[in-house]
Order: C-alpha cells, then sequence, then structure tokens
C-alpha cells in the first residue's frame, strides 16, 4: 500500500481529482496548504509599497491506494495538475505500514 | 407654504441629512476596520462604534455651547447642555436666544443640535483611522471626548459660531475645514506622538506594507461614506432649499466621481496597479475636497476640483510613507490634505470671487489665512492633548499586545472566532 500527497494549484483540483477517480481512486482527503519551491514565493503591492509572499496557496490531496494503481495515480495527477509554469507542485509518494478503516476495523488492503 | 409647512419641510430635511451623516460612522467603521488587521478588528469596530457615543455627550455638555453660542469671536460662551433662551424656529432678528450664530435656519434647536452633533462625531472618527492598530482604548476615549467638547468647537466657532474668520471673509460651506482637516490634524498630532506601527519602516528604508484584512469591509466602507456625503454637503443648507439641495448633491457627485477616476489613473501610472485602497481614498478625497466649495461652485468645477483630489491623494499617501508618518488607512491624505485643497479651491473656483473666474485674490487669501489658523490651533491643541494622555496613562499599547493584537490585548475577544488569527504567512517581512 502507498500514500500519494500531492500539492497542486487549488483551481485545478476539480480536474485533478475527476483523473483520480477515473483510474479508480475511490477516497481522498483535501487540505488548504501554503508553501514555496525554488522560486520564493512572488511579490504582491499594497498601497504603493512591494511586499514578498513566500508562502503561496496551493491544496495538497491525500491519497491511499494499492500499489498496482499508483502508478497510473501518479500519472493523472501529473497529467492534469501540469500547466508548465512554475509552481505547479509536487507529488510524495511514501510506504504505508497499515490501514484500519474505523467502522469496521477491518485492516490491510481491505480498508482502503 | 405656510411658514409652518416650510419649517416642517426643513426640519425634515434636516434631520434625514442628518441621518445620512449619521450612518457614516458605518462607513468609517467598515473602512478603517477592512484596511487594518483581523487581530485589531474588534479594537477598530469598538472605537467607531463608541465614538459617536462620545461624541453626543461631549458635544451636548460643552461642545455645542462653545461652538455656537453667543460670546467672543473667539469661543462661545453660552449654550451648555443645550440650555439658554431660544425660540427657534425663528429666524433673524425675530430670533431671541443665545445661538444667535444659528438664526439664519429655521428649524428647531433639537434639529440644529442633531445635524452639527453628526458633524462633530465625524471629525472625531477620523482621528480613528491614524491612530489604528496601536493606541490604547481608554486614551482614544478620552481623546475623543476633549476634542468633540473643546477643540473642535473652538475653530468650528471662529468659522460657523460667528467668530474672527467668518468675519474676516473666511468661507466652508459644509466643513472641509471645520469638520475634516480638524479631525486630520488632530489624528496627526496623535500620529506623530504614538509613532509607527511595528514593522512598517524597516531599517533599510523600506516601507514594509501592512495589508488590510478584508477588502469588501473597505470598499462597503467607502460607499456608505459616499452615499453619507448626499446629507453632508446638501444638507448644509440646513433648509429644503429645492435649488440648492439639488445642485450641492450633484456637485458632490462629480467631485467624488472625478476623484474616484483620477486617483485610478494615478495609481495605475504612477505605481503599476489600480490598488483598490487607493481607488476608495481617491473617491473619499474628492468628497472632502468639495465640501466647502459644493455651495458656491460650478459643476465643472467640482469635476476639476475632484479630480485634483484624486491625484493629490495617491501621491500624499506615498508622501507620509517617505517620512514614515504611519496612517493605516489613508485618513490623513484624505481628511487633512484634501480637506486643505478643498477650502483652498473654494478661493479659485467659486463662481463669484474666485480667483480664477475673475474675483481676485481677496477669498483666496482669506482661505489661505483660515486653514493656517484653524490647523495651528487644532494641531498644538491636540498635540496637547496627546501629551497629556502620554504622560500620564500612556497612549500605545505594549509591544507585546501589539503584536498579538488589540483584539485580545485591550477587549479579551476577537473579531473571528474559530479562525486562525494571525498575521497572514505572507507577512516574512525579513527578505524583499
Amino acid at each position: 500500500m502507498k500514500k500519494i500527497e500531492s500539492i497542486i494549484r487549488p483551481h485545478l483540483l476539480d480536474a485533478v481529482k475527476n483523473a483520480l477517480q477515473e483510474v479508480g481512486v475511490v477516497g481522498m482527503t483535501i487540505t488548504e496548504v501554503k508553501g514555496f519551491g525554488r522560486q520564493k514565493g512572488h511579490t504582491e503591492t499594497y498601497r504603493g509599497s512591494e511586499y514578498q509572499v513566500d508562502f503561496l496557496p496551493k491544496l495538497k490531496i491525500e491519497v491511499a491506494l494499492p500499489e498496482d494503481l499508483v502508478e497510473k495515480a501518479v500519472e493523472a495527477v501529473v497529467k492534469t495538475g501540469r500547466t508548465g509554469k512554475f509552481g505547479d507542485g509536487k507529488v510524495f509518494v511514501t510506504t504505508l505500514d497499515e490501514v484500519v478503516r474505523i467502522r469496521t476495523g477491518e485492516q490491510g488492503e481491505q480498508a482502503l | 407654504m405656510s411658514p409652518e409647512a416650510q419649517v416642517a419641510a426643513d426640519t425634515l430635511w434636516v434631520v434625514f441629512a442628518g441621518c445620512l451623516v449619521f450612518f457614516m460612522n458605518a462607513g468609517f467603521g467598515m473602512l478603517e476596520t477592512g484596511l487594518c488587521q483581523a487581530k485589531n478588528a474588534v479594537n477598530i469596530l469598538a472605537k467607531n462604534f463608541i465614538v459617536f457615543a462620545i461624541s453626543s455627550l461631549a458635544f451636548w455638555a460643552l461642545g455645542f455651547g462653545l461652538m455656537f453660542g453667543d460670546g467672543t469671536s473667539l469661543l462661545g460662551t453660552n449654550g451648555w447642555f443645550l440650555g439658554g433662551a431660544d425660540n427657534s424656529p425663528a429666524t433673524g432678528d425675530a430670533y431671541v436666544g443665545v445661538f444667535s450664530s444659528l438664526n439664519w435656519t429655521g428649524v428647531p434647536l433639537a434639529a440644529k443640535f442633531f445635524f452639527q452633533l453628526v458633524f462633530a462625531g465625524t471629525a472625531a472618527t477620523i482621528v480613528s483611522g491614524v491612530v489604528a492598530e496601536r493606541i490604547k482604548f481608554i486614551s482614544f476615549i478620552l481623546f475623543s471626548f476633549v476634542l468633540v467638547a473643546v477643540v473642535y468647537p473652538i475653530g468650528g466657532h471662529w468659522v460657523w459660531g460667528g467668530g474672527w474668520l467668518a468675519e474676516a471673509g473666511f468661507s466652508d460651506f459644509a466643513g472641509s475645514t471645520v469638520v475634516h482637516s480638524v479631525g486630520g490634524w488632530a489624528a496627526l498630532a496623535g500620529g506623530l506622538l504614538l509613532g509607527a506601527r511595528t514593522g512598517k519602516y524597516r531599517q533599510d528604508g523600506k516601507v514594509q506594507p501592512i495589508p488590510g484584512h478584508n477588502m469588501s469591509f473597505a470598499t462597503l466602507g467607502a460607499l456608505i461614506l459616499w452615499l453619507g456625503w448626499f446629507g453632508f454637503n446638501p444638507g448644509s443648507t440646513m433648509a429644503a432649499d429645492a435649488g440648492a439641495i439639488a445642485s450641492i448633491a450633484l456637485n458632490t457627485n462629480m467631485a467624488a466621481a472625478a476623484g474616484c477616476l483620477a486617483a485610478t489613473a494615478t495609481a495605475w501610472l504612477a505605481l503599476g496597479k489600480p490598488d483598490l485602497s487607493m481607488i476608495l481614498n481617491g473617491t473619499l478625497a474628492g468628497l472632502v475636497a468639495i465640501t466647502a466649495p459644493c455651495a458656491t461652485v460650478s459643476l465643472g468645477s467640482s469635476l476639476v476640483i475632484g479630480a485634483v483630489a484624486g491625484v493629490l491623494v495617491v501621491f500624499s499617501v506615498l508622501f507620509f510613507d517617505k517620512l514614515r508618518i504611519d496612517d493605516p488607512v489613508g485618513a490623513l491624505s484624505v481628511h487633512l490634505v484634501n480637506g486643505i485643497w478643498g477650502t483652498l479651491a473654494l478661493g479659485l473656483f467659486n463662481t463669484e470671487g474666485g480667483l480664477f473666474f475673475g474675483g481676485g485674490a481677496a477669498q483666496t487669501v482669506a482661505q489661505i489665512k483660515g486653514i493656517v489658523a484653524v490647523g495651528a490651533f487644532t494641531f498644538a491643541a491636540s498635540l496637547l492633548v496627546w501629551l497629556a494622555l502620554k504622560a500620564t496613562i500612556g497612549i500605545r499599547v505594549s509591544l507585546e499586545e501589539e503584536l498579538e493584537g488589540l483584539d485580545t490585548g485591550e477587549h479579551g475577544m476577537e473579531a473571528y472566532p474559530g479562525f486562525t488569527a494571525r498575521a497572514p504567512l505572507s507577512m516574512g517581512g525579513s527578505k524583499a
């Protein structure tokens, strides 16, 4: 089992969500997050003075998957989350040791 | 129209216009709250709300008598607590009472007081924006009381109470100087003594903007103020004078429109983008500027006066930042600078007697004299009051309280419980 954490542009949520569902992802969790990468945010102006906005708003999508879906899911996120400009975000894939469905107590892939 | 019907019509108009001006408290409240940080929203709302209550008591007890009561050319010495003889709505020679300076308007004394009270409240509320996000609540309350009880009425007496400036030919129809500049001068004195908000001016000489937390509030506030001005200026006829109130309303609106567009263009050209806060400030600048001359200039002149105000306000904001005088909402640029401009503009653009209309320089000279006299008195008197407060109870909250926010520090509550109230994550401050 793997967990995929995708940091994406907020306005692309619908496209990414739909693409994930199409490849068989049945559930996901999203969080509003802020962060920066190599571009280090951007500048804005207020009443004639510039200021640095270090942390830009992004969305984090977390999905837990069986191994066989991982490649397709990552591909789906990359394809629909890409604009080609700086700030498209990243996908992190990590191994899941255990998953438990709280309602039934099922464990492992049964709980996904 | 029978005399009784005329009194009824005039009173209806004056009270209605007063209600519009009263509603400007909501405008100031929203504008200032929106242009300040979320962690200070309760404090700013509280200041803007309570200030009218303070003004009501202060103006009733002392202010109205000092301003309009019969007395010397420097101050009124009658009419405390609205007391003393008065046979309003009798006018002119038929008037018998202690408020002779208001004997030109045929409405009951209570209507005169109500209308003048909402003006006094406006002057006091201007201060709130300049000193925002760092002043102690109690110090603001005490200053507001003294401002409306003593400082505002004395300057006002000189102009509207039959004082020496009125006799010298100085003219200010609805209060560019009497209300707006006075509020601005009082605020400037406070702002200078308070110092800037922590972090606003960096050691490398650059300005670190502290963005307002809700531009929707600010915009609503500015629009309410625009509406309120249709009471402020046309109401200052203090009579249901059909021709006058309509043309004053139109002049007022045109100056606002011109100020709005001029500030938009100026911000766009000078700053790169049409900053919404500048668009709002520009509109208000046009309104402040037309307040003095609105009854005596042409529609075309109103447009010019408003447009100049819109340009002036943008550069004024930058100028005050250069001087490191921190004004979170731009109230000095709007009310002080454009109060002066509007008062001067009366001398330049008056259809009768204006410098640009072949009337010579006499009116303009009288205007300058009034601007300087009222400004010097108000600034000095306010400075004394602020100094007294600073020396006794203090005027600025602790650094710790300022960083945490005045909402929890002064009031023990938050404007948005349940939301994470803190400086935006963007405010790193060290870079840029």
